[in-house]
Formats: C-alpha cells, sequence, structure tokens
C-alpha cells in the first residue's frame, strides 16, 4: 500500500488517523523493539496502520512530533530520567514497551544485593562509573499510560494493542493466569514432567509460550490478578522444589519484587549466597 | 578553506546501543577521532553471582536481543564445560543449526536495514517499501525463514525457550525439518540476488592492517568451542580466552577494550573468514572471490561482504545438517547436569564475532564468579583506530564534512556493532 492509500483509510465508515509512533531505549536488550522488525509477515501491514517517526535503530531520520511513543528498558542512570521525561512531555500516549519497562525486568537483578558500590567494583573495579544505585521501571520517574508485558513482549500483541489503539477501542489485559491458556494448548503440566513453573500465578496473554516447549514459566509477564503466592509456595514443596528454584523465578523480571523480598527475608538467604548463610 | 571543523554525530542511529562519533579537522589536518561508547551498564556479571547455573543461560541471554541465542548457546556451553559435560551428536547438530539461523536472521537484518539504505542514499529501509519492494520483500523472506527455523529447533526466535543445558527440552518434528529444507533450497536465488545486490553497490576503499581473531576451524568453518586463533600466529585454548582479549577500562567507554599482539584486533564475519576461508562452503568461497574477498582483507567495509558469503555458507550448511539429522533416530532430548565446584568457559562465534562467556561454581553449582567478553567490546579498540585513519585520510583528501560524516558512519555500521550488549 503506498502512503497517500494509507492516509485514506477508513474504518466503518470513519476516516482513520494515521498516528505517529515512536521508539525509544532506556537501558535494554533492545530485543522488545526487534520484536517489532522481526515480525516479518505482519510488518509492512504494521507498518501501514502507523507513522514510524523516530526509531533510531531502524532509521536515521528523526522527528520530536509523535503521538505515541513506545519506551523499552528500565531507568538506570540520570540521563535517562531526563531523557524519559522529554518523551512523556511530547507524547500523547506512553507506553511501557516490555518488562523492563514495566517493573524493571532482568536489571533489577542488581537491586537484590543493597550493595551498589560492591556491584561496580564487580564489574568496573575501582575506576568511577555513573550508574542508579538500583535499576527502576518507568512509572517510578513518569506517568505510564499503557503497559505491554513480556520478556521479550510478544508481537502478536502488540499488534493487537496497536490497532486497538489507533481505532480508539479501550485495551483490556488478560486478568487470568498462563495456566489458562497452556491448559488450552493441552500442553502436559510441567510439575508432572518435573520441571517447576510459575504458571499459576502470572499473568497469562503469551499464550504459554514458555510451556509449550516443556519450559517452565519464570513470571515474566508479573503476577495475574488474584495471585496466590503463598499457595504457589505450597505446591513448589510438594513436587519438592527448594525455596531457592522459587525465589529465582520470582525475582527473575520485577514483577514479583515485593513478593521475591519477601521470601528471601524469610528465607534469611543472602543475595550473594554462595558467600552468605546458604 | 582555513578554519576549524568539528563533526559531531551523537547517538549513531542504524546500530544497536548508543555511540557517539567526533572528529576535529583544522586547516585539513586530523586533529582528533573519537568513537565514545555511552551506553549504561547494566551490571550481568555482577547480577549472576550466587545464583544456580539452571539461571546463567536463561539470564545471560537477555544481554541482547539480537544474538540471545548466541549468548544463551555460549553459557550453557560454560556452564557444561565447568560440569564435565559434553553434548551428544544431536544436541550438538541441533545447537549448530539453531546458531546457522541466528547468522542468518542477524547478517540480513544487518546487510538490508541497517547497512543498504547508506548505499541506496536513504536514511532507513522505511523510503525502500515503496521505492524498492522486491529488496525488502526479499530481505523480510529470508529473514523469516531464518527465524522460523528458529521458533522450531529453539522454541522461541529471541530468548529461546527449548535450550537448555544437557541438550534441549524438547525437539523439533521431522516433518517439519523437511519442510525447512525446501525453504532452504528456496532462497539459495533469493542470496544470489541479494549478491547481485551488493555488487551494485561501491564499497569503500580504505583498509588498515589489524590482527583478526576467531575460533580456529577444525575440519569445518568453526561456530561452536575449540582452539582460539589470531591471524598474527598467536593460538590458545578455549579456557585460556583472558589472554586472547586483555580487557582493560577506557575513559571514552563505559565498554571495556581488548588488544593482543597490536594495539587492536579485528572479531567479526571478515575475522572469521580471514582465519578460516579454505573451510568455507566452496559455493561460499566462489560469491567471495567474485567480491575480491580473500584472505588476508583489511578493509572494514568489507565485513558487510563476508557477511554476505557467511549467509550462503550456513545455509548450505543447514541443508547438509537437516540430512544429518534426518539420518538419525531421535534419543532422548535431553540429560541430567550434576553440579561441581570449578570453572567454566563457553566461547562460541556469534554474528559479531567471538563470544566469551565464563563462569566459576561452588560445590553446589552456584556462581562465585561471572566473566562475559562481548564480540563489539573486542571491536571497539579496532573500531578507533580505524576511524582516526580514515578520518586523516579524508582530511588529507580535503573530503567535505558530508562525506566524513557519512563514511565514519558506514564505518562504524560495518562492523554491525552490538553496544549495548558491549556493556551489558
Ligand atoms: S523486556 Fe526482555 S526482551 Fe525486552 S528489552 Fe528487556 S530484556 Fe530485552
Ligand atoms: S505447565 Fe505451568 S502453566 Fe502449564 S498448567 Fe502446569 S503450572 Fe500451569
Ligand atoms: S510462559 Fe511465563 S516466562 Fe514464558 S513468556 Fe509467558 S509469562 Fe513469560
Amino acid at each position: 500500500m503506498d502512503a497517500s492509500q494509507a492516509q485514506n483509510r477508513t474504518y466503518l465508515g470513519m476516516p482513520l488517523a494515521r498516528p505517529r509512533v515512536a521508539f525509544f531505549e532506556l537501558s535494554s536488550c533492545e530485543g522488545c523493539q526487534l520484536q517489532i522488525v522481526n515480525n516479518e509477515a505482519n510488518l509492512l501491514d504494521f507498518l501501514s496502520l502507523v507513522t514510524v517517526v523516530n526509531f533510531r535503530e531502524a532509521m536515521t531520520e528523526k522527528s520530536d512530533a509523535y503521538d505515541i511513543a513506545f519506551v523499552e528498558g528500565s531507568v538506570t542512570r540520570a540521563d535517562e530520567i531526563e531523557r524519559l521525561a522529554v518523551i512523556r512531555k511530547n507524547a500523547k500516549v506512553l507506553v511501557a514497551f516490555g518488562s523492563c519497562a514495566c517493573f524493571g525486568g532482568v536489571t533489577q537483578l542488581k537491586n537484590r544485593f543493597k550493595d551498589p558500590a560492591w556491584v561496580k567494583k564487580q564489574v568496573y573495579g575501582d575506576r568511577s562509573i555513573q550508574t542508579n544505585d538500583t535499576a527502576r521501571p518507568l512509572e517510578d520517574f513518569v506517568s505510564v499510560d499503557l503497559r505491554i508485558y513480556g520478556c521479550p513482549v510478544k508481537k502478536e500483541e502488540v499488534e493487537k494493542i496497536v490497532t486497538h489503539v489507533v481505532l480508539g477501542r479501550s485495551i483490556v489485559q488478560p486478568k487470568y493466569p498462563v495456566c489458562m491458556e497452556c491448559k488450552e494448548n493441552e500442553n502436559t503440566c510441567l510439575f508432572d514432567l518435573g520441571e517447576p513453573c510459575l504458571g499459576p500465578v502470572t499473568r497469562g496473554g503469551c499464550d504459554s509460550w514458555c510451556p509449550n516447549s516443556r519450559f517452565g514459566c519464570w513470571g515474566c509477564r508479573g503476577p495475574a490478578e488474584d495471585a496466590n503466592v503463598g499457595q504457589l509456595q505450597v505446591i513448589m514443596k510438594q513436587y519438592g522444589f527448594t525455596e531457592e528454584t522459587l525465589l529465582d523465578r520470582l525475582e527473575c523480571f520485577g514483577g514479583f519484587a515485593k513478593d521475591a523480598e519477601q521470601l528471601r527475608t524469610n528465607m534469611k538467604l543472602s543475595p550473594r549466597r554462595h558467600e552468605g548463610t546458604k | 578553506m582555513k578554519s576549524t571543523r568539528t563533526i559531531d554525530i551523537h547517538h549513531i542511529t542504524r546500530v544497536e546501543g548508543h555511540g557517539n562519533i567526533s572528529i576535529t579537522v583544522k586547516d585539513g589536518r586530523l586533529i582528533e577521532a573519537r568513537w565514545e561508547v555511552v551506553e549504561t551498564p547494566r551490571f550481568f556479571e555482577a547480577m549472576l553471582v550466587g545464583k544456580k547455573w539452571e539461571n546463567a543461560p536463561w539470564i545471560s541471554g537477555r544481554i541482547c536481543g539480537i544474538c540471545s541465542i548466541g549468548h544463551t548457546l555460549a553459557s550453557i556451553r560454560a556452564v557444561e564445560n565447568a560440569f564435565g559435560i559434553v553434548p551428544d551428536e544431536q544436541t550438538a547438530s541441533l545447537r549448530l543449526l539453531l546458531k546457522h539461523m541466528e547468522t542468518l536472521q542477524s547478517h540480513v537484518l544487518h546487510l538490508y536495514f541497517l547497512a543498504a539504505p547508506d548505499f541506496l542514499n536513504v536514511g532507513s529501509v522505511f523510503p525502500l517499501i515503496n521505492s524498492h519492494p522486491d529488496v525488502v520483500q526479499r530481505a523480510a523472506k529470508i529473514k523469516q525463514l531464518a527465524n522460523d527455523l528458529c521458533d522450531c529447533v529453539g522454541g522461541r526466535r529471541m530468548h529461546p525457550t527449548r535450550t537448555v543445558v544437557g541438550g534441549f527440552t524438547m525437539l523439533p518434528e521431522k516433518k517439519e525439518l523437511v519442510r525447512f529444507k525446501e525453504r532452504l533450497n528456496e532462497i539459495k536465488t533469493d542470496l544470489l540476488d541479494t549478491a547481485e545486490l551488493f555488487r551494485s553497490f561501491a564499497i569503500p576503499d580504505f583498509s588498515r592492517e589489524t590482527e583478526f581473531v576467531s575460533l580456529q576451524g577444525n575440519g569445518a568453518y568453526p561456530f561452536i568451542g575449540g582452539n582460539l586463533v589470531s591471524s598474527d600466529g598467536v593460538v590458545k585454548k578455549e579456557q585460556e580466552y583472558a589472554a586472547m582479549t586483555n580487557e582493560y577500562l577506557v575513559e571514552q567507554s563505559t565498554s571495556k577494550w581488548s588488544h593482543l599482539s597490536r594495539p587492536s584486533f579485528a572479531v567479526g564475519a571478515l575475522a572469521r573468514l580471514n582465519n578460516n576461508f579454505a573451510l568455507l562452503n566452496p559455493a561460499a568461497q566462489e560469491v567471495s572471490v567474485s567480491f575480491g574477498l580473500k584472505p588476508i582483507n583489511h578493509n572494514p567495509y568489507m565485513n558487510n561482504i563476508a557477511q554476505l558469503v557467511e549467509c550462503v555458507h550456513v545455509v548450505l550448511d543447514s541443508l547438509r545438517l537437516i540430512d544429518e539429522l534426518l539420518g538419525m533416530s531421535w534419543k532422548k532430548p535431553r540429560h541430567p547436569a550434576v553440579p561441581k565446584a570449578g570453572i567454566g568457559v563457553g566461547a562460541v562465534e556469534v554474528p559479531r564475532g567471538i563470544l566469551y562467556h565464563c563462569y566459576e561454581f561452588d560445590d553446589e553449582g552456584r556462581i562465585v564468579r561471572c566473566d562475559c567478553v562481548i564480540p563489539t567490546s573486542q571491536n571497539h579498540a579496532n573500531i578507533q583506530h580505524d576511524l582516526s585513519a580514515l578520518a586523516e585520510q579524508c582530511a588529507s583528501q580535503g573530503k567535505q564534512d558530508r562525506e566524513i560524516e557519512l563514511l565514519a558512519q558506514m564505518l562504524v555500521r560495518s562492523y554491525d556493532p552490538c553496544i549495548s550488549c558491549s556493556v551489558h
């Protein structure tokens, strides 16, 4: 489809605006952005829905006039807070794009040490390096209009959400756990195969991506509504998994940060475990 | 014209991560050229300390979205080497097939979406959707095949779900592999068309002698494990990687730098090709020679062509691997891991060059120390030296700012740097 045609798209007889979208990354692996480019089959359709005005990873042209900003990554340095504030000012809709942006993602794993000097020294020795003591989600600094969960985000879900935004429909995120989708997919439950899984407490929407591969869920999309972590703890114990295994999964992506903190305190477990109490 | 001019490129585009170029020319002489890496560190090497071994591949794969499969495989190899696990033939072949498809996906992404726009005089791939639809569709077709096959073998194209220490959680269906054989055969012509496209591009004429580091092929073009080799004649064992990388800190970069026999060295497709040319598939060699690319080539812009040559190689080698896999009767996908204290190193050739993961474990398999050396961090010093030499050459030739700016950006893009990965 050429540009002029796209400008004249209609939906139910109404002319359709073609929102200007921009992509930005803070501290991240850039994987969530790449999921857009990785979507070869529908990429061109997707691009006909929007006008991409800022996507540093893919294009040289840039503009600060955009409607929707997709921000990937967590906030780990002072200059990122400033960049984020500018993006917030320019954007009508600010989307926290992926689990790093929503919860801090894997990067927040450094927070558990509570010892920023040790963390820096581990990588940079005595050289001074600028970094914030903790990795934080976007919502700790600016208001976020929309969250797209996942590490990485699921491209089908991104498309659906973007289409809804373009059409002005409201967006409903799944509240049910991964288990629901897993059962629909008729997978053998991993617990029965001797593997741990966070599916019972994790927000669905990924179509049980990991269990479909016989790989237990690590909770990358954060808690489902009414997630009962206490009950999962009992199940994990019944199946013979250690609290440490549960903790590793709960703390991996930041969505269960409070539960993980609680569990670590109960376990009296040092974050540098091999030299700690366990 | 007598004056001082500075070319400043803040956050160079169409590369992964954040880097700046700054070039100062006075009265036609180069004063300074700088390659600065300003990416925020995420501290993966600290993050993993205290974690059990099974966390390592899953977490450290998140160092990079583009080569998450490579990171996952290097991490798995490091754990397996520490625990004394040797993958069986089935696992080794499936891993290599997965690795090949990541190489294809990443090289095609770079060649078409990141590098080609410079040669076609546009700022991105987006205008090409209308002006060169066949080119964009071809890129999408090859990439999609590579990504679909990654899904089939690894469970997911990014941050794979089936790759674990000891093998795979589950195996692909053989009839799926048969279908992929057809699709691989089909894209051979698309690769030849890609070669035609790149033949129409003017690759900048610039050379600077340097050292090239890669895995040393032993009967096959190398991708996973084995000895390390340099074009200056250094050979080391995988576990001696630190003597090959010699990382150090510099003011202008949040990434570490490396050196070996000279002030800098290069890794990546060009380094692999320079060091292992004779092991490439003959058809890939032919493509290489048709571009005048023979070892040892010192033009960094030729890394683009070396990537193209590797695309041909990995597609042909994947066909061989699928035949080999179809001839095997499937065995148990995964062997159990028994942790023990020790150190393990995993060296894997990822699209941008050789990658190392190294972990030290306590006797319960918890990580005591972690070190990851990324291809782009090994390339930073070489990029800096190339940039200085290029800027000097341009200044003495009296080139205009616009031209210097473009050549400098194309130089950096030729390395296909993965900057956030290099800082990690
Ligand atoms: S959420 Fe995961 S895939 Fe997305 S940027 Fe963060 S680490 Fe990468
Ligand atoms: S495998 Fe995981 S997600 Fe699936 S049913 Fe079992 S616990 Fe739930
Ligand atoms: S199964 Fe769990 S870890 Fe996997 S993608 Fe879904 S929410 Fe994330």
